[in-house]
């Protein structure tokens, strides 16, 4: 890879945030600029921001990557991730922008009148916030190390600081502007070379056994491998090899390997023959960027697909950073057309992630074993179109990568702010929304410091499954149904939530290792989102007598089109 | 028949609904605004075909998506048809559904509008 255009692109899309963002700043006065750019943002704007907002480092890179190691099946992500909007505007969209509430906390406290759940659902946006941030800044310090070889930290504080500027100097007004110019950023960093990609396939004879099982090298290709990994093979497989193999010192022999596991040590190299398939890689590669680190260890069984499905399915409409835009509508109505715009332009954008996908396949299946299959959207243009042109191509879809983690990072950091400045900090102001800022920063960038390599991308699977168990129970019995009780909204956020966060958490640990539990354990959402609301329900059924006495007309704000309010609450 | 229906119009329509207004008749909306038995039957009323609507796309989705991974894991030479189903074929439903969605959903909510205000 060339950074010689790669830098310039990234640096270009930093300065464009911050003039953007700058130009938000111009406008941004009061408090209610500040938190929900005083409900102005017309559809098509706050489509393309929360379009902008949600399309992460995880969507840009991270698929791709998935699909060039795994296969189709993991495209059930980007189709999880688009349906997730629509179950939030069949259920959330409209009540939640009618409820006038600022943040997921506000909601709680404005439908159940209680302190206790009010911090409870704080303390999960917080977490759950922090979480999704996590890999955020990761993924920058990755991607810049794949571009120009910096050091692994540099990218997350660059993305750290541009980030913590913008949304303390304009808050959500110009994280608006910024949002829904980092869509469009994103779109055309995918779409222009996708199309020259395509184009270079047509002219090379469009070959399609990229669509087959498993991938195969088209031609002798050397692979080197930097870190020690596990190769496990399905059937006898012969390759030069250039380094360590099982212990054995091997200097460009031609070695036959036999079917199962094989350990190859760091800095060997591997040259398979045209043809040869591609060996699948055990642990030790290094997808930091993929949604999930339990999916890259086994043969996936059904119900990891349908747990993933569930996730993506309901974990959307908790997620602090996608529900904080709706308050952003100016009405009920607004938000729902926002909603379909919002699936319309992320379905237009997912159409783009399985082509990087099926071309990596074809001419970059080494990525499997290499461990930077994250990098294949970064390194086809260059790989398969080469010369200038590659490099401006890669210099393109780099700077998209980058718009991906400051826009996602802003998000996520204007939401975790928010409640840090209602519920922790001692006043309300909008100095101390930008001491909340800092520190909704600070904590996460701190965590990526620390523990560096280990796999927290864990943490964007964990916060969907998290937000699926607490917040979705939460949001939707709390728009739907009359009985709800504190307790019970406490109980079903807890038990729900913290099951799944303990269950993740287990296997990121790895716990069971392999076989049913694993599975159970590593895609918690199909029991924990059931357990989830079962608590709430009958926890609340239990305690009918702390059913909160402005419940009726609560439920009536919220569902009451505006043209009948009498009094407008904020 | 009255000889000019613009005129006759102004007349019926205008100034009785004010009067209405004015004097605290019966009216729909009033029982919501005060929060009684009836209003609150109003609300649910509306809620109910609102939950309907929102619950009869989540089924078309589900009876969508649900069998999908059955039918992949049963077949597995059929990749391509995944590589097309997952890859592109999803996306123009979820945005139909959306739209349809939101149509009745707007049309229930101008229906209960009528209804409230139009007595």
């Amino acid at each position: 890879m060339n950074s010689a255009y790669a830098v310039p692109a990234v640096a270009l899309v930093v300065l464009a945030t911050v003039l953007v963002g700058a130009f938000g700043l111009r406008i941004s006065r009061t408090t209610s600029d500040f938190y929900v750019a005083s409900r102005t943002v017309g559809p098509r704007l706050n489509a393309a921001a929360i379009s902008g907002e949600y399309l992460s480092a995880a969507s840009f890179l991270g698929i791709a990557g998935l699909v060039l190691v795994q296969g189709p099946d993991m495209l059930w992500y980007p189709v999880g991730y688009t349906a997730g909007y629509l179950l939030l505007l069949l259920f959330v969209a409209a009540p939640l922008r009618r409820s006038g509430a600022y943040t997921l906390p506000d909601f709680a406290e404005a439908r159940l009148a209680s302190q206790t759940v009010r911090r409870l659902a704080g303390a999960f946006v917080v977490g759950v916030g922090w979480l999704y941030l996590l890999p955020q800044l990761q993924g920058a310090g990755l991607t810049l190390t794949v571009l120009t070889g910096a050091p692994d930290w540099l990218g997350g504080v660059i993305v750290a600081v541009v980030v913590t500027v913008i949304v303390g100097a304009g808050g959500m007004r110009s994280i608006t502007f910024v949002q829904a110019f980092q869509y469009w950023l994103k779109l055309t960093a995918l779409l222009v070379p996708a199309l020259f990609l395509i184009a270079a396939w047509q002219s090379d004879g469009a070959p399609s056994h990229a669509f087959d099982e498993p991938a195969a090298f088209r031609e002798q290709r050397v692979v080197r491998v930097d870190d020690t990994l596990d190769l496990r093979l399905e059937r006898p497989l012969t390759v030069t090899v250039d380094g360590t193999v099982d212990g054995r010192d091997l200097d460009g022999a031609e070695t036959a390997l036999s079917a199962g596991a094989h350990r190859i040590d760091g800095g060997t190299r591997l040259t398979f023959a045209g043809g040869a398939e591609v060996p699948a890689a055990g642990r030790g590669a290094d997808d930091a960027l993929s949604p999930s680190r339990a999916e890259s260890r086994e043969e996936r069984p059904l119900y990891a697909t349908y747990g993933l499905i569930l996730a993506t399915f309901f974990g959307t409409m908790g997620l602090p950073h996608v529900v904080v835009r709706f308050y952003t509508s100016p009405h009920g109505v607004a938000a729902r057309r926002t909603t379909v715009v919002v699936l319309g332009l992320i379905g237009a954008f997912y159409l783009l992630p399985p082509v990087y996908g099926a071309l990596g396949r074809l001419y970059a299946p080494e990525l499997t074993l290499t461990g930077d299959a994250d990098a294949a959207v970064l390194l086809l243009p260059g790989r398969m179109i080469g010369g200038t042109g590659g490099d401006l191509l890669g210099a393109l879809v780099a700077g998209g990568a980058f718009a991906a983690f400051l826009s996602t990072a802003s998000g996520l950091t204007m939401a975790v702010a928010g409640v840090l400045t209602q519920d922790v900090l001692p006043s309300r102001g909008v100095r101390h929304f930008r001491l909340g800022t800092v520190l909704a920063m600070a904590v996460p960038l701190g965590a990526s410091l620390l523990v560096g390599g280990l796999p927290v991308a864990d943490a964007v699977g964990l916060a969907f499954a998290v937000s699926a168990s607490s917040f979705c129970p939460l949001l939707v019995l709390g728009i739907w149904w009359r009985r709800l009780t504190p307790p019970g909204a406490a109980a079903g956020m807890l038990v729900g939530g913290g099951a799944a966060f303990a269950a993740v958490a287990a296997t990121m640990a790895g716990y069971p290792g392999t076989g049913p539990w694993h599975a159970l354990l590593a895609w918690p959402a199909l029991w924990s989102v059931p357990l989830g609301f079962l608590t709430m329900i009958l926890v609340s059924l239990a305690t009918p007598g702390r059913v909160p006495p402005g419940t009726a007309a609560v439920l009536a704000r919220f569902h009451l089109p505006e043209e009948l309010r009498t009094e407008v609450s904020a | 028949m009255p000889q000019d229906p613009t005129e006759r119009r102004v007349v019926v329509t205008g100034p009785p609904r004010r009067a209405l207004r004015s004097s605290g008749y019966y009216r729909p909306r009033t029982e919501i605004d005060e929060q009684t038995t009836l209003g609150h039957t109003y609300v649910r009323s509306l809620m109910r075909i609102q939950l309907r609507t929102g619950l009869t796309v989540f089924a078309v989705l589900a009876l969508l998506i649900g069998p999908l991974p059955l039918v992949f894991a049963a077949a597995p030479d059929a990749r391509r048809l995944e590589w097309a189903v997952l890859g592109f074929g999803l996306y123009p439903p979820l945005v139909l559904l959306a739209r349809w969605y939101v149509r009745r959903a707007e049309r229930n909510e101008r229906d209960f509008v009528r209804l409230v205000e139009d007595r």
